[in-house]
């Protein structure tokens, strides 16, 4: 009796799962044969706002695998450029428990400090413009970014430790106001152009015959892509595998805790700006190399909240996939069904992705899911 | 059962010296002009009813509470505001009264954060993670490993301790304090919550801390057999002021300690 009595409690929630999962399979198996069907007999035909939305686009993508795989490809390159922005916040958010809504202005400022240091440098000072001056310039930005996470420290945490999230918050938007302001006052409102051939950069693009057509690679898209790559897995690396690494980790987990270890708040602090900083520096050039490096740039750090959303606050990893996820999707979405609502969706599709997910797992792809013992 | 002529007898040298402590938050006193000593290679019990200020004292002890007045003296050395990761620096270790664990990492990623003050290696090297980082990481996962050895938490090494249950938590969490070698191990109730057979256990790795590394330990704990049992000498706190200090046969015969734990009959 008590054998099979126990079998027979555990399966009904199995089988409800399962059957729910086979109606919804089989519902979508339906609608696709109907579809299939309804096209075949020429009851939705072009022109159709059915046929254009679920037909069209799909049957583009297979008689135009060379615009496909174009597409793919800049989209694989804008996700991991959002990758390494939406990198920079999960770091801090980790670390702190501090939402940074300065990473944005950090971003600008890092391109900023390095065009304009490579200026002062060439101009005022009268070093042979090129190679050289622009590496010099590039650790000088690198150390206004530890600059800044020294005084961040100082300045803004220590006094503000223990306070309530949305107090960091604010004091986050007030260092973003002063950034801007500090940023206008030392290299000027005008827009600058960032020192991509300096740095050693490449530019220019080759052309590849496949698939029966042709696809257009930049090459500094394919830098870009290099570097991001390299970022990640060096600061996943550093996470994972090393003593202050761990101390990041341990201090992510209980301030408490990692205090009694002797592990210093306020050391790790200065090396988690500071490395967001450095994420913020690498961003900024990538980013001002396509366009100008100006305060408009700040804008590229919104495009990393759904990014996040996807990803979860404090997950490296869903860092990547998010950014990924939303970089396929937006330039498919803008090449595919942008046409049909007059084109640009691509500005605003990433908070649809965002929002479709959010209401399927609130934590976001790899967010913690917080369990708690009552 | 310790037997009598232990340390209690023998004098060490007084390690931790506590004088005439107070702590205030606002208008609230939680601890009224405290003084004892804690002294090499004891255990140090301090007990008192709910609210009597043990854990606050503790937390004066190691950083986390600066009094408001009177001082403390480690190994000789009176610091007027010490912060919590120089009182680790100095050789204090402790374990929270409601587990306070790194819950994502694996327990060997917990106890291997015991060691943080002890690895030395530079930023560059961790970042290559090769020469002496490398080594370095080798020779305190051995430390650690004993460690885990020696509580008997071989199987959970790689389990994320946030999904072990509570009575193995504490066992981390004193194989993390362990893990920073300290001279004064400071245990917050370290029984709390548990069955009587993880209390056995507890009490013997307890024991075995103190009589193998000679640490000295100073602990909270509510339950009064274990208190007899393990402590060489005890500190009775009752709203912040102590009552009564002195071996645990002489405490259990005070009055004061009795009326405080039985409430007096007005």
């Amino acid at each position: 009796m008590a054998e099979s009595a126990a079998p027979a409690l555990r399966k009904p929630g199995l089988d409800a799962k399962l059957t729910r999962r086979l109606v919804a399979a089989g519902g979508i198996i339906a609608l696709l044969v109907a579809l299939v069907a309804a096209v075949q007999s020429g009851a939705i035909g072009r022109g159709n706002v059915l046929y254009d939305v679920l037909v069209d686009p799909f049957v583009l993508m297979v008689q135009a695998p060379d615009l496909l795989v174009q597409t793919l490809w800049e989209g694989f390159v804008a996700g991991v450029l959002y990758a390494l922005i939406a990198l920079g916040f999960v770091l801090i958010f980790k670390a702190s428990g501090v939402f940074n809504f300065a990473q944005g202005i950090m971003v600008v400022f890092a391109a900023l400090s390095l065009v304009g240091l490579y200026e002062i440098l060439t101009v005022r000072m009268g070093l042979p413009s090129g190679t050289v001056a622009a590496l010099l310039a590039l650790v000088g930005a690198v150390g206004v970014m530890f600059g800044l996470a020294w005084l961040v420290e100082r300045v803004v945490l220590r006094p503000l430790v223990n306070q309530n999230e949305i107090i960091m918050l604010m004091a986050t938007v007030g260092l973003t106001y002063f950034l801007i302001g500090f940023g206008e006052w030392v290299f000027g409102g005008n827009p600058k152009v960032m020192i991509t051939q300096e740095l050693g950069l490449p530019t220019g693009s080759s052309q590849f015959d496949i698939l029966g057509g042709r696809v257009n690679v930049q090459h500094l898209d394919v830098a870009a892509a290099l570097i991001a790559i390299v970022m990640i897995a060096v600061l996943g690396f550093f996470f994972q595998y090393t003593r202050i690494g761990r101390a990041l980790r341990a201090v992510a987990d209980s301030h408490k805790a990692a205090l009694s270890v002797g592990i210093s708040l306020n050391q790790i602090w200065v090396i988690v700006w500071f490395a967001a900083g450095v994420v913020a520096l690498v961003t900024g050039i990538m980013w001002g190399a396509r366009s100008d490096v100006s305060f408009a740039l700040e804008i590229i750090a919104l495009k990393a909240l759904p990014v996040l959303i996807l990803g979860g606050f404090t997950s490296i990893p869903g860092a990547i996939v998010g950014g990924l996820i939303i970089g396929f999707g937006e330039k498919i979405a803008e090449f595919y069904w942008g046409p049909l609502l007059g084109g640009g969706i691509e500005t605003w599709f990433a908070y649809v992705i965002a929002l479709a997910f959010l209401l399927f797992r609130p934590q976001g792809l790899f967010g913690e899911k917080i369990i708690e013992r009552i | 059962m310790r037997a009598p002529d232990n340390p209690v007898l023998v004098k060490g040298d007084v390690l931790l010296a506590v004088e005439g402590v107070s702590l205030g938050f606002g208008g609230v006193k939680a601890l009224t002009d405290v003084s004892f000593d804690i002294k090499k290679g004891e255990i140090r019990a301090i007990i008192g009813p709910n609210g009597a200020g043990k854990t606050s004292m503790l937390n004066c002890i190691n950083g986390f509470y600066h009094p408001t007045e009177g001082r403390i003296t480690f190994k000789g050395k009176t610091r007027p505001r010490m912060r919590p990761y120089e009182a680790a620096r100095g050789g204090i270790a402790r374990t929270f009264q409601n587990v306070a664990l790194f819950k994502g990492m694996s327990t060997l990623d917990n106890i291997m954060a015991g060691r943080s003050l002890k690895m030395k290696s530079s930023f560059f090297w961790q970042l290559l993670r090769y020469g002496p980082a490398m080594n370095e990481e080798v020779q305190h996962r051995r430390v650690v490993e004993d460690i885990i050895d020696f509580l008997e938490i071989q199987h959970i090494r790689k389990i994320p301790v946030g999904k072990l249950p509570y009575g193995l938590q504490k066992r981390v969490e004193l194989g993390r304090a362990l893990a920073m070698e300290p001279e004064l191990l400071l245990l917050d109730e370290p029984m709390a919550g548990m069955n009587l057979e993880e209390k056995g256990d507890m009490s013997r790795f307890i024991l075995d801390v103190n009589q193998q590394f000679g640490t000295t330990i100073a602990l909270i704990e509510h339950d009064m057999g274990v208190v007899m049992d393990l402590s060489d000498r005890v500190v009775v706190l009752e709203y912040g002021r102590k009552i009564a200090d002195g071996r645990p046969d002489e405490v259990k015969r005070d009055q004061r300690v009795i009326d405080a734990y039985l409430g007096v009959a007005h």
